[in-house]
């Protein structure tokens, strides 16, 4: 954003749940040599998503593919000598590029899942019959009522139906 | 007789219901009482935590509602569950700001999170509740020195800090309960290291070759078998060596084998009440082996 202040991007990051953390890092690189991720493709490095964030580089960070690369193993989390909750700043980095639209596909699939049938994986007909051939409980019903109030209260509804965006 | 409400998650009943058998024969076995609970939704994992983390915390708040109101502490299968379903209940229990303002969005759904139950895994049932000595004793057919290559996932020990499931670089609570079914619990290359799974659907490509890693350290360690705990790791291993067949060309063949079944059948359940074709990598060769 032209004009904007480098440290505004880390405060606005700070002030979201999961971020509060990020500038406490010291670019040591322990989460990058941790990370089974950066060890398998150049598309990703935790240590360079966090350096670019403190330098304000927003658009950078928010519409690249980096930030969508970590798999949440926390192992960097686990060492960071500084205490980075890096795969939570990495979430909250996500949820700020996402209410910005820019949706990987995939997981407008996860929040249509969560929103019409209050899972991420719809059961089939097929499993229904092969859980009773099996002798399983058929399942009880999801609470979708109160789903889509909490869905309603967060925002979340809202978020999603923004128009997909450049991600992938 | 203990009690819990037992949280099934997504994926287990809906994709791998030979998982959700092999547990619930084992546990009940072992003297366990599953509560099925209604209403309950998915857990809100990192899929969702990727989307919006108060929202997340709000499914999952609003799921270990659901227990409090029945009066049961929570046992959970798969390791995603155990871990989104965990992290929410210590914070919120541990900080009064954001249980506020997360009570203030279930209100809405007219739940109120208290901070009155507890979270298992599965595996902690087994320690603490029936403990390995009692586990040993109710063993009919001892796994015959299985080699078996432990993975538990990573949402099982990280992070540590809010987990508190065992120690995050050397952990022993699933080695011993692998041992204790009279199988060996080997080392291997990364034994701690992610299967990759989270990034199925969004880059492939860095998901399998992460998954393949995994094989091939359990393969270089002439593993019989790699037992996992979550639905994820085992979808990601088994359904995962498919494609590395025809994306690498290569054929390990690993069976990929969840601890509740290996359970079951040292506890005398027969192979043919598990559902075992559901596996993608047939475990012929380890049924054979266990005798």
């Amino acid at each position: 954003m032209a004009g904007e202040k480098p440290l505004d991007f880390a405060r606005e990051i700070t002030n979201r749940l999961g971020g509060e953390t990020i500038t406490r890092c010291y670019q040591c690189g322990t989460c990058a040599s941790t990370c089974p991720v950066a060890r398998t493709t150049e598309r990703y490095n935790p240590r360079q998503i966090i350096r670019l964030a403190l330098l304000g580089q927003r658009d950078e960070v928010l519409k690249g593919d980096s930030i969508w690369l970590c798999a949440s193993c926390y192992n960097c989390q686990e060492r960071c000598p500084q205490k980075v909750e890096i795969a939570d700043v990495i979430y909250a980095l996500r949820n700020i590029a996402i209410r910005e639209g820019n949706i990987p596909a995939i997981y407008t699939e996860f929040a249509a899942g969560l929103m019409s049938e209050g899972r991420l994986a719809p059961i089939s007909k097929f499993l229904e019959k092969k859980r009773a051939d099996y002798g399983l409980p058929p399942l009880k019903p999801t609470g979708m009522e109160a789903v889509k109030k909490i869905l309603a209260a967060t925002g979340f509804d809202k978020v999603m139906f923004k128009k997909e965006g450049a991600s992938q | 007789m203990t009690s819990y409400a037992l949280f099934l998650g997504c994926t287990i009943p809906a994709r791998q219901p030979h998982y959700e058998l092999a547990a619930r024969k084992a546990l009940t076995k072992l003297g366990i009482e599953l509560v099925d609970i209604e209403g309950a939704t998915c857990c809100a994992p990192p899929p969702l935590q990727s989307i919006d983390l108060e929202t997340s915390l709000a499914i999952a708040a609003y799921n270990i509602c659901l227990a409090e109101e029945a009066d049961l502490n929570i046992l959970t299968l798969c390791t995603g569950c155990f871990e989104s379903l965990t992290i929410a209940n210590h914070l919120l229990k541990e900080k009064p700001e954001l249980r506020e303002k997360i009570n203030r969005i279930l209100s809405n759904a007219g739940k109120e999170f208290r901070g009155t139950k507890e979270v298992r895994h599965y595996l902690q049932v087994l320690m603490n509740d029936i403990g390995v000595d009692r586990l040993k004793q109710s063993i009919v057919k001892p796994l015959n020195n299985l080699k078996v290559a432990a993975f538990s996932g990573c949402h099982l020990l990280r992070p540590s800090e809010l987990l508190r499931f065992d120690d995050p670089e050397r952990p022993r609570i699933f080695d011993t309960l692998i041992e204790a079914l009279g199988a060996k619990s080997i080392p291997y290359k990364n034994k701690l290291r992610c299967c990759g799974g989270l990034l199925r659907g969004y880059a492939d490509d860095v998901a399998l070759a992460i998954a393949r890693d995994k094989i091939v350290n359990a393969y270089n360690a002439r593993a019989d078998c790699i037992s996992t705990l979550c639905p994820f790791c085992f979808l990601t291993l088994d359904l995962g060596q498919m494609l590395i067949k025809t994306t690498y060309k290569e054929e390990y063949n690993m069976p990929i084998i969840h601890y509740a079944e290996l359970l079951s059948l040292s506890l005398g359940v027969e192979p043919k009440e598990l559902a075992l074709d559901f596996h993608k990598i047939k475990i012929d060769k380890v049924l054979e082996k266990i005798g």
